[in-house]
């Protein structure tokens, strides 16, 4: 067991995958010489040499559609997307191509290949480079979606991700980075598809993933001091999302906050709440509550920037609106 | 009408070099090619085919002549326009025209169609739907290649009109910086739906849209099979042992419309009329094997039989072959099978509410 920070998590399981299968190449921005805008990547050009870290020129369309015509030649690309807002210049290649390919085709061609990607916003990074934009790949059926929420998790999913023979999108979190957590050194992994209960409560149960995860544990504790029990299910796939997880829980706790930082309408919690509606009616006491980002380009300025976001606070003040 | 083909320069080539068994079946293939399509045209007509259909009529020799280049290490991605690429290939024209069909028997299981027509064993690696997709995938096949260290060059074929989209540039320069063994092939059918290549690309002459790119380009009457097959030749070779891209501007002459159902009312009928006698492949090359006595009236006529009857084959098994089940809508979602992903048994309730059977 290790103590080790998400970064170190990731960084280091992409060394022990290459390590462990000559198939698996990085590809991406800046990941080799620069050593990754975020630093994941640090010391793995050193370590395996330019033939498996390669550095891309600004072409996502480009070398995410060249990674997946090597998937389905055998490699096993990971591909490092600098932030999901980027994603956006490849997404004919994801969603037209990555997410088709085995289907369309009668399941006689795979699509192994992992697309990392830090999602969300922190550090006034303003309107363009703050978005969440994991529902628009967690709507396409043919990808599969995971967002750890920890070190552990990360390691885990990861690995999981990448000896997966179908395109898997793995969310990350700038904010997340830095976070500590205890991880197993032994060789893991976590299931796709499968959501985790990260902390048992009775009155009340709060749906997240990824940061909103860290908060949600937070409050949990938090109002553990005033006597309201918080349950915190942590989705860890939201492709297959894990319905039947979420819907136990709720069944017992006959309340339900989604929290997500992406925008409000059409968003993540809008899926999660209309399952708990759809499965779990008649347990519910009170109307699902929803907590995500404000409908605007997130401005730049930096209490406002934060006030758009949803927090602690707003996750605190939707659980007490549910349970009076 | 089109200018810029230099017509029949090359078919006064002789072609006493060449091998006569190699020519008389260049003819079967181009005439399966155009059998194929026609029946497919009557098909689509009777509404045995259903959604987008795109034919490769007049481009037979384009097609032939690549093939002919090409060796079994070979992989080929295509855009939709590819019925005639994968059945020269090598695929069985009954399960091409079942996958048309809609049928489980299909090369795609019908889960495709003809937009989506795949071959894996034959290295045909898929037609594709959304305009210059497929060109970073040949890229990242050819970069597959390279870094397995396995013989063998990747195809990119493409329409005149992908080269004015954004992925098409992206991949020139991956595969250049990169030196990987893809040819950027590029069928010159004079249109991108009905936006002649002058009206869409500032540069017509489409070889030289590598220039930038340090690609070599060139440029080949695509209605001679020789010529084809020869530069691709020695395109495949440079690119397989020197690892060196190339575009190759492949022209031709499109017969119909743009899919089945556009009715052509932006060309002139008169000089579409004209173009299909002047730039009909299979006309020119029969008349040169008969000229230059390498295939006789009698070849012609059995060849001509044969492939009828090939073709209507294919048709009596797409008729009779199985639609694919309802219990086998999520079977191929998945290549790893996860938690909660819909079943057969899922797949089954849904698919008898929205049929009206619950
Ligand atoms: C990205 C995208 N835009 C538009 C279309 C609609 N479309 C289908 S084929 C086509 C013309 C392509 O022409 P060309 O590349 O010359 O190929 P051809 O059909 O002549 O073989 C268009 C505009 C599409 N499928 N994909
Ligand atoms: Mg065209």
């Amino acid at each position: 067991m290790s103590i080790l920070t998400y970064r170190q998590a990731l960084n280091r399981t992409l060394g022990q995958e290459l390590a462990r299968d000559e198939q698996v190449v990085l590809m991406g921005e800046e990941i080799g010489l620069f050593q990754g805008s975020y630093r994941i990547t640090e010391g793995l050009l050193d370590q395996f040499g330019p033939r498996r870290v390669v550095d891309t020129p600004i072409a996502e369309e480009g070398f995410v559609g060249v990674a997946i015509g090597a998937a389905m030649l055998g490699m096993r690309p990971v591909v490092e997307i600098m932030t999901i807002n980027f994603m956006l210049v490849a997404i004919d290649q994801v969603v037209n191509h990555a997410s088709k390919i085995h289907y369309m085709f009668g399941g006689q061609a795979r699509v192994p290949m992992v697309i990392r990607t830090p999602s969300g916003g922190t550090g006034q990074l303003a309107a363009t480079h703050s978005q969440s934009f994991e529902n628009w790949f967690a709507y396409c059926p043919g990808l599969k979606v995971v967002a750890p929420a920890n070190p552990y998790d990360a390691r885990g999913l990861l690995r999981a991700a990448i000896r997966d023979d179908d395109p898997v999108i793995f969310i990350e979190s700038l904010a997340l980075y830095d976070t500590k957590g205890e991880v197993p050194d032994d060789d893991y992994v976590i299931p796709i598809g499968k959501a985790e209960v990260k902390r048992h409560g009775r009155d009340v149960t709060v749906i997240s993933y990824s940061r909103m995860t860290a908060v949600a544990l937070q409050v949990a504790q938090q109002l553990d001091a005033e006597g309201i029990s918080v349950e915190v299910v942590d989705l860890r796939s939201l492709r297959p999302l894990d319905r039947p997880t979420i819907i136990e829980s709720v069944k017992r706790t006959n309340h339900a906050v989604v929290i997500a930082e992406d925008w409000y309408s059409y968003g993540v919690t809008a899926e999660i709440a209309a399952t708990i509606q759809e499965e779990a009616f008649d347990y519910l006491d009170a109307p699902v509550k929803r907590v995500a980002g404000l409908e605007v380009p997130l401005p730049y300025a930096k209490d406002l920037s934060a006030a758009a976001k949803p927090s602690a606070h707003s996750l605190v003040h939707a659980i007490r609106s549910i349970l009076k | 009408m089109r200018t810029t083909v230099n017509k029949p320069r090359s078919h006064m080539i002789s072609l006493e070099h060449e091998a006569p068994s190699d020519l008389r079946h260049y003819y079967a293939q181009m005439l399966l090619l155009r059998r194929f399509e026609e029946r497919t045209s009557e098909m689509y007509v009777k509404a045995k085919i259903g959604g987008y259909c795109h034919l490769n009529l007049g481009e037979e020799a384009t097609i032939v002549g690549l093939n002919a280049a090409l060796t079994p290490d070979d992989y080929v991605f295509t855009n939709y326009r590819e019925h005639g690429y994968i059945l020269a290939r090598g695929a069985d024209p009954k399960r091409v025209m079942a996958e048309l069909f809609g049928k489980e028997t299909g090369v795609s299981g019908g889960r495709g169609g003809s937009m989506h027509l795949f071959d894996a064993e034959r290295h045909f690696m898929g037609g594709y739907a959304i305009v210059g997709g497929q060109v970073p995938l040949a890229v990242g096949a050819a970069y597959a290649l390279k870094y397995q260290g396995r013989p063998g060059v990747v195809i990119a074929q493409m329409g005149d009109a992908t080269t004015n989209i954004g992925a098409f540039y992206e991949s020139l320069n991956l595969a250049k910086l990169w030196q990987l063994p893809v040819i950027f092939f590029i069928v010159n059918n004079g249109y991108g739906m009905g936006t002649a290549v002058e009206r869409g690309s500032s540069e017509p002459n489409l070889a030289k849209k590598g220039a930038s790119f340090r690609i070599h380009g060139e440029r080949v009457d695509g209605t001679d099979v020789i010529a084809v097959r020869d530069a691709v030749r020695r395109l495949r070779q440079k690119a397989e042992q020197d690892h060196e891209p190339a575009i190759l501007d492949v022209v031709s002459f499109r017969f119909r419309g743009h899919s089945v159902i556009d009715a052509d009312r932006y060309r002139d009928a008169g000089a579409v009329r004209r173009g299909r006698e002047k730039f009909d492949p299979i006309t020119s090359f029969a008349t040169r094997l008969l000229d230059q006595q390498i295939a006789d009236q009698a070849f012609l006529d059995t060849t001509a039989q044969q492939i009828d009857a090939e073709v209507q084959a294919a048709i009596d098994f797409a008729t009779t072959s199985p639609d694919p089940q309802a219990a086998d809508l999520y079977t191929f979602m998945y290549a790893t099978p996860v938690a909660n992903t819909p079943a057969a048994d899922d797949a089954l309730r849904a698919v008898r509410i929205n049929r009206g059977e619950e």
